[in-house]
């Protein structure tokens, strides 16, 4: 027994060497720039690699697991917009390399997939998708100076860094826009909440509303959590609302759970007025969801999927050719942000032949001085990262996102 | 003269050290010389993670014979007391002095928490023990989830509500969005150096009076309670000395990313059974088995990125093949058939 215990600690040991020695070749050879040619079965494709100098564009999300809508509709939405770049002669006449990698929605495989990124020749982030992991990654990022643009990481931190900047509002913004909107437009006297305690965007979002709705003259009575645990049955807190009477009830929470506190709101027969934030965006294409339900819902997004302008139309449209399914804002951000990377690129003259250090600074640069008419609004960006836009408050009518400019303006011009 | 006095199992455990440091030295030269690539560098600090849990729970599962699954959870008040620490005196303490405290810290409250834990469930057997940390684990992880804890100018506050609630401004543990910030401290050495010490410890352990007397309560518990064997105190003795070296490692970990969530992935149950992975499949009781376990599992989906989605695939295939072919008897006796250093060994004994 202890020979055949000695024989296998040997071959094991081995066969860890030689894991590890084929973990240094396999990315010796992809940093060599073969990458596209010898891994054909990528996470996400990567776009074919043409002649001469190119600009290599990562992009991180986690492509499996529960968050996996978030993470593929990041690199899907990204590689549109290097395909469509591409097409049109790409960035300063450089095409662009592109690679999406998995980080299974954790901080650490996320670090690890910056890290895979890097040794194929990353010279920009888009990324990663969610705030944890896009501030781990930002640590490593900053160290190296290289640009990291995250489509939807919306905590504070994930910007603290100069080389890092977003898309997506932050959750103060989200939080603190939303209450003054409610505030502003006297939508309610007294508010209720209900919030997913275990997500960072929901919590994040909360706290801030909370802390705005004092200022608005809001009186937030009643404040509940449910958690990734328990996020089926919210009768709970709904009969709380109830009693408590609220005129609104904020829900700073995904399309999928809002969807069945919708459902249940209006078993228990619930008057108040419902009002989210971008989350809530997908909603109306949930399979076995009656959108009736959700008629005259009011939500705070950049990004709505049935919206009527052009441009809007053509990235819902090409998108679910190519992918089968509704891009959603994630989708919307990622793309905004290689826009906006080119942009800034072509600002500040960016060759791909110049070291990432370099491409990062001038990049950073080129941030503060341009305007992306994108699909998120049109933005402009802080040095310190955040993005400046207009969020757009629409409601639900007719099973449709109707913007509540529009409508309050109709009404007017009906009323004169 | 002296050499022929060494026994088989001091033979053994200078093997295993042997082999962590003789790794260490071919890593650190290959780094020197440019042949390691970033991706395989970043993953240097979590193997010892995993390696380091991979011997805290087998001194558990393997020595003591207690089927845990609870282990993350530990790991998990490791990496937030440490955390805590760090992002508390960042400010007035350098570096090293403070890491090497942190890392301290992390172990001792773990081992508290061990030691608290273990007082109602060390008198709990089998089953019933694994179901006890297994919720451990998970009340572990859902406190950590709603724990806000922040600064307001001089004094700590904290509250299980909001972070609203206390008037608290300046966040350290901000409930869901756990910590963020903590100093990237971890590097390669700390990490060797914490598991080298913990394999140092659990297999002087396994050696001495204690460890006969823990794998004794292992073999047969009546047995070794009718010869005076204070069975729940040496219980206690493992089951605290292993909490501690999860929680080292928990610090390393927090200490290697700036943003610390207790998300289910990282310290729910599937962790603590990851863990648990590595120790059977090293062979239970085996040290070195272990965090050789340990280091290929945790290698292999990052050796395998190149074939996108398809790894989750491989991954668990070659779970099975190894459990296959590490313990069924058939293919153990066709290994032993076809093995090229049979002969050889036979002529050395």
């Amino acid at each position: 027994m202890m020979k055949m215990k000695k024989v296998l600690s040997v071959v094991l040991t081995s066969a860890m060497t030689a894991g590890m020695l084929a973990g240094c070749t396999d990315a010796a050879s992809s940093s060599a720039g073969k990458v596209s040619s010898s891994a054909p079965a990528e996470a996400a494709v990567s776009t074919a690699a043409a002649d001469g100098p190119t600009f290599k564009i990562g992009a991180i999300g986690p492509l499996t697991g529960a968050a996996a809508n978030y993470g593929n509709a990041v690199v899907n939405g990204a590689e549109l917009a290097v395909k469509e770049i591409n097409a049109n002669g790409g960035i300063n006449g450089y095409q662009i390399e592109y690679r999406g990698e998995d980080d299974e929605l954790d901080n650490e495989k996320s670090v690890n997939a910056y890290n895979t990124l890097k040794d194929w020749g990353m010279q920009m982030l888009v990324g990663s998708t969610t705030s944890a992991c896009s501030i781990a990654v930002s640590e490593r990022s900053k160290a190296d100076n290289l640009f990291q643009l995250t489509p939807s990481g919306s905590a504070v931190d994930c910007v603290k860094y100069d080389n890092v900047f977003r898309v997506c509002f932050s959750d103060p913004n989200q939080g603190t826009k939303s209450a003054e909107y409610i505030g502003q437009h006297d939508l309610a006297k007294t508010v209720g909440i209900i919030y997913d305690s275990s997500d960072v965007y929901s919590s994040g979002i909360e706290q801030n509303f909370v802390k705005e709705a004092k200022n608005q003259g809001l009186d937030v009575k009643v404040a509940e959590a449910f958690t990734a645990d328990s996020n089926t049955d919210f009768t709970a807190q709904l009969q709380k609302c109830k009693d408590a009477n609220v005129d609104l009830i904020f829900l700073p929470i995904y399309y999928t759970q809002a969807a069945t506190i919708l459902t249940q709101a209006s078993t228990l027969g619930i008057k108040a007025s419902f009002f989210g934030c971008d989350g809530l965006d997908g909603m109306l294409d949930m399979d076995n969801f009656d959108t009736k339900l959700a008629e005259g819902v009011m939500l705070l997004t950049p990004f709505a999927a049935d919206a009527k302008d052009e441009k809007t139309q053509n990235f819902v449209k090409t998108f679910k050719d190519s992918y089968g399914v509704t891009p959603n804002q994630f989708a919307a951000d990622a793309y905004d942000a290689v826009y906006a990377m080119k942009a800034a690129a072509e600002e500040e003259k960016v060759t791909p032949d110049q070291s990432v250090s370099d491409i990062c600074d001038a990049v950073k640069t080129g941030m503060t001085k341009i305007e992306v008419k994108g699909l998120t609004g049109t933005i402009h960006w802080t040095a310190d990262g955040e993005p400046d836009k207009e969020p757009k408050a629409v409601s639900i009518t007719n099973g449709a996102y109707v913007s509540m400019e529009d409508e309050a303006a109709e009404a007017a011009s009906a009323a004169a | 003269m002296k050499k022929r006095t060494l026994t088989k199992a001091t033979k053994d455990n200078f093997a295993t050290i042997a082999m962590i440091v003789v790794l260490y030295a071919a890593v650190t030269i290959a780094a020197q010389a440019g042949l390691i690539n970033s991706h395989l560098g970043g993953l240097l600090v979590p193997l010892c993670v995993y390696a380091t849990m991979a011997v805290s729970l087998n001194l558990v599962v393997g020595i003591l014979g207690e089927l845990s699954l609870g282990h993350a959870g530990f790991m998990c008040v490791g990496a937030f007391s440490a955390a805590f620490f760090s992002k508390v005196t960042e400010a007035s303490m350098n570096t090293f002095p403070r890491f090497f405290l942190a890392i301290l810290v992390g172990g001792i409250v773990a081992g508290i928490f061990g030691f608290l834990i273990g007082i109602p469930v060390l008198r709990l057997n089998g089953d019933y023990l694994a179901i006890v940390t297994l919720a451990f684990g998970e009340i572990i992880k859902n406190i950590m989830n709603v724990l806000y804890v922040g600064k307001v100018g001089n004094s700590i506050r904290f509250s299980l509500d909001s972070s609203a609630a206390m008037d608290m401004d300046e966040m350290i543990i901000n409930g869901p969005q756990g910590i963020t910030g903590t100093p990237y401290d971890a590097t390669f050495t700390v990490g060797f150096i914490i598991l080298l010490i913990s394999v140092i410890v659990v297999l002087n352990l396994v050696n001495s009076r204690s460890g006969r007397a823990i794998m004794a309560i292992r073999d047969n518990r009546i047995a070794a309670e009718s010869v005076g064997i204070r069975v729940t105190r040496y219980k206690m003795l493992a089951f605290t000395l292993s909490a501690v070296i999860a929680g080292c490692a928990g610090a390393l970990y927090a200490h290697n990313l700036a943003s610390l969530i207790a998300t289910p992935a990282r310290f729910g149950y599937n962790m603590s059974i990851l863990f648990l992975v590595f120790v059977v499949l090293g062979g239970i009781g085996s040290t070195r088995g272990s965090i050789i376990a340990a280091v290929i599992l945790t290698l292999i989906p990052e050796v395998l990125r190149f074939i996108g989605d398809y790894r989750m695939l491989i991954y668990a295939v070659i779970m099975i093949v190894m459990m296959i072919v590490n313990w069924n008897p058939k293919s153990r006796a066709f290994i032993e058939a076809h093995n090229p250093f049979r002969k050889k060994e036979k002529e050395v004994q």
